[in-house]
């Protein structure tokens, strides 16, 4: 294994290298914001001795579209075609907290066949982004190929989402009161299809990636997570659980119908790259088979939506709550504060790439060869659009 | 390094064998699904242009415009949505409010055009797409309701104890139903152009969702100075416009116009209004303290006229007083309007009765300008053999003892025949319920004909009236007991006249039916009384089929003399007198102070 000499590297002052340019040992490269192998815009100002990384700074700022200052100019119902754009690859995360906020404050209960199709619509949402995930993380270290198979996958779970909800990527389905619309009939036939492909086409991807020597090689020992960054930094989802933290909101506080399905925490020991790949590949197993229980057991038919106030008209009492889910890289939460007014009075979407992507990704990179910060990076899951809301 | 590690990987080979997953585009295409939000589509007859649509789109992706073949009628602004694809972000929230359902969206999702100066901003249903006819797409679901279809039910005295007593049958809303109620309106407003007065109908519902009554009262005295009245009594045609009422109930506006007025006691209209009436220096004589006279007398205060009203009678309103029964229009709430009337400067000079107590010529002279609103006081004749026996009533008559003195059975005995389908045979029925009276309704046609307000024929129903539909009374006869009165009736059948048109009833001579009853009271309508125009007033006044003649400021005729109510306006309700009096107040003000003004004769 390469071995730097440590001998030229700057001091620190303060908690930061004192990096002095000009001395010709340091190279400051950008890595992003549009290298594929960043997860979207975002970018990491590097520095580098040798090819090592000394300092790692992450820059946001390509895709701030300002949705919470939005929804503060919208009414309730405005704000529901937003919230779904605040995480592309996972906007099931933003519509369910939102309206689950909305509706604690606004003390509406939703139908039993809402909570249902509402755990449905989440838990695949965990799974296609999972296989976006796993096709990106093997991209970013050179198996494009992967990374088709995977993507082709989550297009038939976007085919479900599009005959559950409408749309394909924007699903605009979790909305106050339940859900838009109930099940197509023939829908789960046809989902256990998609499931079946997806398991036979991970299984293919087990034997290509997981048991492949130079992704191990490259991924094990890689951005480890010590115990002590866990709490300082709020490491949530696969991340923490690859260190073995049993940490998962799901199952912490259940919510919608999770209380109800038969699972556990999915934990691994090594706290590395390689650990957090394999959370993520049980996880995506999980999904599938939560996926099937959820299908298996939910009623037929009933009312998918409860009325809510004339949508035009609607004004919540003054409050604020905080509503929570699993999301596929951990808590993904909505505080929701309002004023008694038509509109939120400040809404905030917290989402885990915030801490993951700056203050752990910066402190991971450290130390790093400059050729593993594309696996690092995707390593850790990070969505620029939900740290730039 | 374990030897599977560098064996399994080559196992992707096996994935070379297998059939490509894309679609070869354009020879093989895929549909969206039967949920799926593509482009728009929409039913131009069905749609109103309400522009719910319009108010819902975040991206304010959604202009409501004129469209050829699309005219502006009561119930359709006339205009359609246009869609601007540039902004739409296919939310389908238009389709979810669309108070019609007439839009959708359908499973289209791709549209080119070669021609760079092609618009992407479509009028669905004008402007013809491949699409237009897709079955599939999004559509609000069954089950999905973000608007409220279902209004709030007003508490009243249940059935069995109503016609106990005149007390007011209907409580009013609560606060909280007010506020659910107020809370279902969409804001669309084609209801103000179907209100006779054009009351601001979505900005007093807005108030009460603000909790701000005050400002409540102002719009409706913007428009209306008898919101207590119409709040309770209005023939309420712009509920039969709400864009709510397409696929639920419409917003019950009249109640809510109840509310806002019931919330501000009798002596604080003064405060709440907060009005100041100029003095301009003219004056004006109104004749008849109804409905019209009340609201030409306030509007003619507001523009700085001093205003006398000469009334016949002993209290005011008209026939809101005289011919509604209290169990409707409770006696204190038409006080509530006329104490404020006088707090306002109107003056008053009741038991006045214009041609006995005072000439029509002295008003005149004396005055700048005259407004007269006599009503209808003849009740019309039932054209039928022996209806001047002494217990055929007029139902006129019969309400106004009832309001006189009320303790009295007026003079109807215990078994009653009542005979009309509107609102004046309604009260007939429900007043002769109240003094214990049997009664058996005789209508011409069908329930679904008759010109009563369809709450008055189900609660009529609910109190227990009998009716006889498709019944055509044929001669009055008299009874064995002088104190009673034979009705001959026939049933009639429903004949559509050969040229089309409404089908009218034909009395069938085999089904003669005779019944016995203490009174036989007719209410088929009335007519106006204008005995008190005499000499050249009388040569110079012109009407038509009982009506006067006027222009669209309410002259008549002789250019200072101005008319409206029932004897003007074809509705004869409350709300039509009430919009008279404020137009002639606006034509006055322009005959008298505007002498250039080409509208009015001089
Ligand atoms: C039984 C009944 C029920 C009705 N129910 C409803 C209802 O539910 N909703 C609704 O909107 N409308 C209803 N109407 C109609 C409504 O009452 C009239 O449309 C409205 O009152 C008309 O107002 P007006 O000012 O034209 O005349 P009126 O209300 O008839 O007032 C005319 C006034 O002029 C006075 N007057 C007449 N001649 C003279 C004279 N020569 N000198 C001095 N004073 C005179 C009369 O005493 C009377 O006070 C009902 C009518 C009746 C008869
Ligand atoms: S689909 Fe959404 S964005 Fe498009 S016009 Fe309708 S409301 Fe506006
Ligand atoms: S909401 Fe529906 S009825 Fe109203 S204007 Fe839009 S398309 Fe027409």
């Amino acid at each position: 294994m390469f071995t730097p000499d440590r001998s030229k590297y700057p001091k620190h002052v303060n908690g930061r290298p004192e990096i002095d340019l000009s001395s010709g040992k340091y190279t400051k490269v950008w890595h992003g914001p549009q290298h594929p192998g960043i997860t979207g815009n975002m970018a990491l100002e590097i520095t580098l001795c040798g090819d090592e990384v000394v300092e790692s700074i992450t820059h946001v700022g390509y895709l701030h579209r300002g949705f919470e200052k939005l929804m503060e100019r919208r009414t309730f119902i405005q704000c529901f075609p937003i919230v779904c754009r605040i995480a592309v690859p996972e906007p099931a995360f933003n519509e369910y907290c939102f309206s689950a906020a909305l509706e604690e404050l606004s003390d509406i209960e939703i139908p039993e066949q809402a909570q249902w199709l509402r755990t449905f619509n989440l838990e695949l949402m965990r799974l296609s982004s999972f296989l976006m995930w796993i096709g990106g993380m093997a991209g970013a270290l050179g198996q494009g190929t992967i990374g088709q198979w995977c993507v082709t996958h989550r297009d038939y779970v976007a085919d479900l989402f599009e005959e559950m909800t409408g749309g394909r990527i924007y699903h605009m389905y979790m909305l106050p009161g339940g859900v838009r619309a109930p099940l197509p009939p023939g829908f789960k036939e046809r989902a256990f299809k998609v499931f079946d492909g997806i398991e036979k086409m991970l299984d293919a991807v087990d034997k290509v990636l997981y048991n492949n020597y130079v992704f191990k090689q490259r991924t094990q020992g890689l951005g480890i997570i010590t115990r002590d960054m866990i709490e300082r930094y709020g490491v949530v989802g696969p991340n923490a659980r690859a260190c073995g933290v049993k940490r998962d909101v799901r199952l912490d506080e259940p919510y919608v119908k999770y209380d109800e399905l038969d699972f556990d925490y999915v934990t691994a020991n090594a706290s590395d790259a390689y650990a957090r790949a394999v959370c993520r590949f049980e996880e995506t197993l999980q999904s599938i088979d939560l996926c099937r229980q959820v299908l298996n057991k939910m009623p037929k038919d009933g009312p998918f939506h409860t009325k809510t106030p004339n949508v035009m008209n609607w004004k919540v009492a003054p409050g604020e709550t905080y509503a929570k889910a699993e999301c596929t890289r951990g808590e993904y939460g909505f505080y929701m504060v309002t004023d008694g007014s038509d509109k939120p009075r400040r809404v905030h979407a917290r989402g885990p790439s915030m801490t993951h992507a700056i203050c752990l990704m910066e402190q991971l990179a450290i130390n790093t060869n400059v050729s593993d910060i594309a696996g690092l990076m995707v390593s850790i899951h990070t969505y620029p659009p939900e740290v730039e809301r | 390094m374990k030897l599977k590690d560098v064996i399994s990987p080559f196992y992707v080979w096996k994935r070379a064998f297998e059939k490509p997953y894309t679609n070869t585009n354009p020879l093989e295409t895929r549909d969206g699904s039967a949920n799926y939000r593509g482009f728009h589509a929409n039913d131009i007859e069905m749609c109103i242009g309400c522009g719910t649509c319009e108010a819902v789109c975040q991206n304010a992706a959604i202009d409501m415009v004129p469209v050829e073949g699309v005219d502006t009628t009561m119930s359709d602004s006339g205009l359609r949505p246009k869609i601007d694809y540039g902004r739409c972000c296919w939310c389908a929230l238009c389709v979810d409010v669309c108070t019609t359902a007439s839009l959708r969206l359908t499973n289209e999702y791709t549209w080119f055009s070669s021609d760079k100066d092609e618009d992407f901003r479509f009028i669905p249903g004008i402007d013809k797409k491949s699409w237009d006819d897709n079955e599939l797409g999004y559509r609000r679901h069954e089950g999905l309701e973000l608007l409220d279809y279902k209004r709030q039910a007003m508490d009243h005295i249940p059935f069995e104890d109503s016609t106990k007593s005149f007390i007011e049958m209907f409580h009013g809303y609560s606060a909280k139903q007010a506020k659910l109620e107020a809370e279902r309106c969409v804001d669309c407003g084609l209801c103000i152009a179907k209100c006779p007065a054009h009351m601001d109908i979505p900005e007093y519902i807005k108030a009460i969702r603000d909790g701000d009554f005050e400002l409540g009262a102002k719009i409706l005295y913007a428009t209306n100075p008898m919101p207590a009245t119409c709040g309770r009594i209005c023939t309420h045609l712009c509920e039969t416009v709400c864009s709510i009422g397409v696929q639920g109930d419409p917003v019950a506006i009249r109640w809510l116009k109840r509310y806002i007025i019931d919330q501000i006691e009798p002596g604080d209209l003064k405060d709440a209004l907060g009005e100041i009436f100029p003095d301009n220096g003219k004056k004006v004589a109104i004749i008849g303290a109804g409905p019209g006279g009340l609201s030409a007398a306030y509007y003619l205060r507001q523009l700085g006229y001093s205003t006398t009203i000469y009334e016949g009678r002993e209290a005011a309103g008209g026939m809101i007083r005289y011919g509604v029964p209290e169990y409707r229009m409770p006696y204190d709430q038409i006080d509530k309007e006329t104490n404020y009337l006088k707090e306002c400067g109107v003056e008053f000079k009741f038991n006045t009765y214009v041609g006995r107590d005072i000439q029509l010529e002295n008003l005149m002279d004396d005055y700048d300008a005259v407004y007269f609103s006599v009503g209808l006081t003849i009740p019309y004749g039932l054209g039928i053999e022996g209806e001047e026996h002494p217990r055929v009533l007029s139902g006129l008559q019969v309400l106004d003892d009832a309001t006189e003195r009320v303790e009295e059975n007026p003079n109807i005995g215990k078994s009653v025949a009542v005979i009309g389908g509107g609102n004046v045979a309604m009260d007939c029925c429900r007043v002769s319920k109240r003094y214990d009276a049997d009664v058996h309704l005789y209508y011409r046609r069908r329930i679904s004909e008759m010109p009563a307000d369809s709450d008055e024929i189900h609660e009529s129903q609910g109190e227990g009236v009998v009716f006889h539909t498709q019944a055509i009374p044929v001669r009055v006869e008299p009874a064995d007991n002088p104190n009673q009165v034979k009705l001959v009736w026939g049933e009639a059948e429903m004949v559509t006249p050969k040229d089309g048109g409404r089908p009218r009833p034909v009395l069938q001579e085999d089904k003669i039916h005779t019944d016995t009853f203490d009174c036989i009271i007719k209410a088929i309508g009335q007519e106006g009384n204008y005995e008190f125009f005499t000499g050249e007033y009388k040569e110079k006044l012109e009407t038509k089929w009982g009506k006067i003649i006027h222009n669209e400021y309410m002259q008549t005729s002789i250019p200072k003399l101005f008319v409206g109510g029932d004897i003007a306006n074809p509705q004869a309700d409350a709300i039509s007198a009430i919009a008279d009096g404020h137009l002639a107040a606006k034509g006055i003000d322009l005959f008298l102070l505007h002498p250039d003004d080409k509208q009015m004769k001089k």
